[in-house]
């Protein structure tokens, strides 16, 4: 007999167990001794134990957090800026929501360590507009954590100082990518820049920049009090630590679980999320968010890590699991996921503000049962093209969930092409 | 300078250019739509994207930059198979009537859609962007937003070069489209009428508005139809006809213009030489009578309307000087009325320009000297000539060469050199040095005028007394003079401002431009100024007969009540 399911709390380790404004109670469970072992490292040695734990942004795009940062500390400027990107707009995930809800101290103390390692004094947390009750509470929990010398000037005694201040958001889920909230925050449209320049050396108002998602920085103070050992012996060799999983859609138990990477999806939906609600069928699983993979219920027996989901056609992104129950229609599901990407599409490129209107366009003949298979065949060749040619990771991933609805459920497609329906 | 490998050619290019540069090296030439030579990089059309490395992502040319080793395909199916989808996702959203718009044979759009070889069906809807509804409110502009492809190249001219905002993407997604913010129309938005918006943009999205039939209709009447031509008009018309930029057509300009049927054709120099006398006057008399310094000049409507809008408590720097085609409409319709015993009311008074904002500025109510009747009752780009030239039939080429009427046909190389930034500046120093000293100048060619520096400055010593000059063209570099002025730190006598980037023969009514074209331009008009016999205002016979037979004396009443204007704060919003 399996063992059940147990979730393993690094990033959500406070939750429910302080009063998350009041920063002696995060001080009490060990809190900003990470930031006080950083004080008394080198930047070169904080970035090392960074790099060495295997630390991995948990944005989506998974690039190494500790690389990412020499790269602004290599670059020498009078002001470099620590941005948390905490506009948590991809739909059916809901982690950083919790992470900051319950402990934002511990974001403030991630961001302070990344301060003081790239040289930053001033931090910005974007968020997400849709989280109104979060400004109030964060106001709340930084005007204490300034008050008891862990933010502001000279930090805990030392010659370092840091300040975080909060920016909102306005309602575009093109903000979450770095450089159009990089816009967002100098007050301009949100709209991406091209790279390079790379934020890391040219960001916020010209200045490097780091900009890490809530998650990743999380993780920064646990990794700096236990070690990069520590932190590598969690998840898998590729992906060292934990992922927050938000299990949503038609699932019995839907929330917000953490687990080491590596952890299978199949165990999740039905161990963690007690399977499909109401005792019917799993039709599909889409992960990684709206963007991400659409794959079939024979496909879900896999190890979710970065990497691995990759070699199975699927993706990680954000760490969200929709379940999809088998009275719902794949092309229907495809046309409501399109019409998300042609409402939040910025319209600056061409491959992205055409390009998904286009893909809808054709999904939309599916879904009144007049498709065609030069229609299929149109629509994977314009998807070729915009994930290769968008300007950005938005319009580069749009087509995702289009491009693995028709490969996994071809069959479905079919039946709609000859004015059926499945 | 690393070594790269392009569509399987070795070569060796310079640190740091971008692929599209290295291409051109190699004799690629890539299709661009959003690229624009002189516009910051935007990378947003895509149209130029190549393979790099065989990287999973194309990367569009005009961003990316060479390195070490790179191994790029320009046109491998991949690349050939992403444009061909990329013009497909343009073209639907673009009305295929290319037949009847003014950009065809022009039309960067047509012409990589030709280059790209691309004759198929589209495989979608075609659709009309921001519902095609145009926008018909300027006097200088037109917008035609179903034509836009979003580019944004307007939206940075408007902002970076003239900082005048009144472009911006609006809406977003397949919905997103260029205009101004807010949902006004270009009238009622700070837009100063300089038409760069239109010589950026790469379709007819955005054009100069086209009063040629009124012209022609004036033609066809019993109205005696006088015309001037700006000094930079000689310089561009030719190129407008398909000729090299920099090939002056003066008198071929003055033949084709009678062969369509304007009864007399003036030349607008003459009235820049009036305009030195004036304003050279006006600041003399500043200077000598501690009026307000420094003093700008007025002959660039974009400027006025900029100035008033942005800098609305400063225009008492503001020189009085109505513009050279403002004081001709003025002495059009009553002196020369007089002269020649004419009604105003049945004169027709055309000006040629290289500019779109003299379309605004020649509509202000306090143009007309008599009652009602403007002083000019149209302004026609270059590029609006150009049309009515190739209308009427003429093959412009092989016109024979014809003189300008008098007695306004005779005008100055100070008054020619108008056309370019600096110029009046020049002019004005040509003169106010002599009247000054008394002397001949010992060179007539001031070099720190000259050239496209965004703020050019110069010093004159005039027996003691140090006059300090700036001058700007170009909005953002006007607005950088402005601050100053307004600051207080702005210690010069006199400051030249064009709106245009480069003067006049960047004007917005001109053929479309780049910094290449313009260099041809501005060697055209120092070398027309060099050749010619007469290069002082001062030195312009008619203009001083003009004053003993009519003015009396530069700033006297008559000067005052047809040559010199005042000026509107105007408030947003």
């Amino acid at each position: 007999m399996k063992k059940s399911m147990q979730e393993m709390r690094v990033v959500l380790r406070n939750a429910g167990k302080i009063d998350p404004v009041k920063v002696e109670d995060y001080v009490a469970q060990g809190g900003y001794k990470g930031l006080q072992k950083a004080l008394s490292l080198s930047q070169d040695q904080i970035i090392d134990i960074i790099k060495n734990s295997g630390l991995r942004g948990r944005g989506g795009a998974g690039f190494p957090t500790g690389m990412k940062w020499s790269f602004t500390k290599g670059v020498s400027a009078d002001q470099k800026y620590i941005v948390c990107n905490a506009d948590e707009g991809e739909p059916g995930t809901s982690k950083d929501l919790q992470i900051m809800k319950f402990d934002p101290n511990s974001l403030f103390e991630g961001m302070a360590i990344a301060g003081f390692a790239v040289g930053a004094t001033y931090g910005y947390i974007y968020l997400r507009y849709e989280y109104p009750s979060l400004f109030p509470l964060l106001e709340e929990a930084l005007k204490n954590a300034r008050a008891k010398g862990y933010l502001g000037k000279n930090i805990m005694g030392s010659s370092f100082d840091f300040d975080i201040e909060i920016r909102s958001g306005a309602g575009a889920y093109v903000c979450g990518e770095e450089t159009a909230l990089i816009e967002s925050i100098e007050g301009k449209r949100g709209e991406p820049r091209y790279k390079p320049p790379y934020p890391g050396v040219a960001g916020l108002w010209g200045k490097p920049t780091v900009v890490n998602n809530v998650e990743t920085l999380v993780n920064v103070p646990q990794i700096l009090v236990n070690g990069a050992e520590w932190f590598k012996g969690i998840g898998t060799a590729a992906c060292a630590g934990t992922k927050i999983f938000t299990l949503c859609g038609n699932v019995a138990k839907p929330g917000v679980y953490e687990f080491p990477f590596g952890v299978n999806l199949k165990t999740i939906i039905e161990e963690v999320g007690g399977g499909v609600a109401n005792g019917k069928g799993l039709l599909a699983v889409q992960t990684g968010g709206s963007s991400g993979t659409i794959i079939r219920a024979d496909q879900i027996d896999m190890a979710m890590d970065i990497d691995n989901c990759a070699k199975f056609g699927a993706s990680l992104g954000s760490g969200s699991v929709l379940v999809i129950d088998d009275s719902n229609c794949i092309v229907d599901l495809v046309n409501n996921l399109m019409e998300f990407f042609v409402h939040e599409s910025c319209g600056k490129c061409t491959p992205c503000r055409e390009g998904n209107q286009r893909l809808l366009e054709f999904n939309k003949k599916f879904v009144d049962g007049v498709g065609t298979q030069k229609d299929i065949d149109q629509m994977l060749s314009l998807s070729d093209t915009m994930m290769q040619a968008a300007l950005c990771g938005l319009g580069q991933a749009s087509p995702t969930p289009v491009v693995t609805a028709i490969k996994n459920f071809k069959d479905k497609y079919c039946k709609h092409a000859e004015g059926g329906k499945c | 300078m690393p070594n790269i490998t392009i569509d399987g050619q070795n070569l060796q290019v310079a640190e740091g250019i971008t692929i599209l540069q290295a291409a051109q090296k190699a004799g690629i030439k890539i299709p661009t739509l959003c690229y624009h030579p002189d516009q910051d990089i935007k990378a947003n059309c895509r149209i130029c994207v190549v393979e790099v490395n065989n990287g999973r992502l194309l990367v569009p040319a005009c961003a990316g930059t060479v390195a070490e080793g790179m191994v790029i395909n320009t046109n491998n199916a991949r690349v050939r198979k992403a444009r061909k989808n990329i013009l497909e996702l343009i073209l639907a959203h673009h009305p295929q009537d290319c037949l009847k718009c003014s950009r065809s044979g022009n039309c960067e759009l047509q012409a990589i859609t030709q280059e790209m070889n691309f004759n198929e069906e589209l495989p979608y809807e075609l659709a009309v962007r921001n519902n095609g509804i145009k926008d018909l409110s300027s006097v200088s502009i037109v917008r035609d937003p179903a034509k836009c492809i979003d580019c944004q190249r307007c939206v940075y001219a408007c902002s970076q070069y003239q900082t005048v905002n009144a472009l911006a993407q609006c809406g977003r997604s397949f919905e997103s489209y260029v205009a101004p913010p807010f949902g006004v129309d270009i009238a009622d938005s700070p837009c100063i009428n300089c038409g760069q918006c239109v010589q950026a943009c790469p379709v007819g999205a955005l054009t100069v508005k086209d009063d040629t039939d009124e012209v022609w209709d004036a033609i066809e009447s019993k109205k005696l139809v006088v015309a001037q031509t700006a000094p930079a008009v000689r310089i561009t018309l030719a190129e407008a006809l398909g000729e090299d930029p920099g090939v002056v057509s003066t008198g071929r300009l003055v033949t084709a213009m009678k062969r369509i049927g304007f009864d007399m054709v003036f030349d607008t120099d003459f009235t820049a030489d009036l305009t030195i006398l004036e304003e050279g006057n006006e600041l003399l008399q500043r200077v000598t009578n501690g009026g307000v310094l420094p003093m700008i000049t007025s002959c660039s409507p974009g400027w006025i309307r900029f100035c008033e809008t942005f800098y609305p408590d400063q225009l008492d720097h503001l020189s009085t000087c109505k513009s050279p085609q403002q004081m001709f409409g003025a002495l059009f319709k009553t002196y020369y009325a007089n002269k020649i015993g004419a009604n105003p009311a049945d004169m027709f008074s055309v000006s040629i320009m290289p500019c779109t904002a003299k379309k605004f500025e020649c509509k202000r109510p306090e143009m007309c000297s008599n009652p009602g009747i403007p002083d000019v009752d149209v302004v026609l780009t270059v590029q609006e000539l150009a049309r009515m030239i190739k209308e009427a039939g003429l093959d412009f080429k092989n016109l024979p060469e014809s003189e300008y009427d008098l007695p306004f046909g005779l005008g100055s190389g100070a008054g020619e050199i108008f056309g370019a930034t600096g110029g009046v500046m020049e002019a004005a120093l040509r003169t106010v040095y002599e009247v000054v000293m008394g002397k001949p100048l010992p060179s007539l060619d001031f070099e720190v005028c000259r050239g496209f520096e965004g703020v050019k400055e110069a010093s004159v010593d005039l027996n003691g007394l140090v006059v300090k000059v700036a001058v700007a063209h170009g909005l953002a570099n006007a607005r950088k003079v402005m601050d100053a002025v307004r600051a207080g730190t702005a210690d010069y006598h006199f400051i030249e401002i064009m709106a245009c980037p480069g003067g006049c023969i960047g004007g917005g009514g001109n053929p479309i431009k780049n910094w290449a074209k313009m260099e041809k331009r501005k060697e055209a008009v120092y070398k027309t100024d060099k050749e010619s016999t007469l290069r002082k205002s001062h030195e312009n016979t008619i203009v001083d007969a003009l004053y003993k037979d009519f003015l009396v004396k530069p700033l006297g009443e008559k000067s005052h009540h047809l040559l010199h204007t005042h000026y509107t704060p105007r408030v947003f919003k």
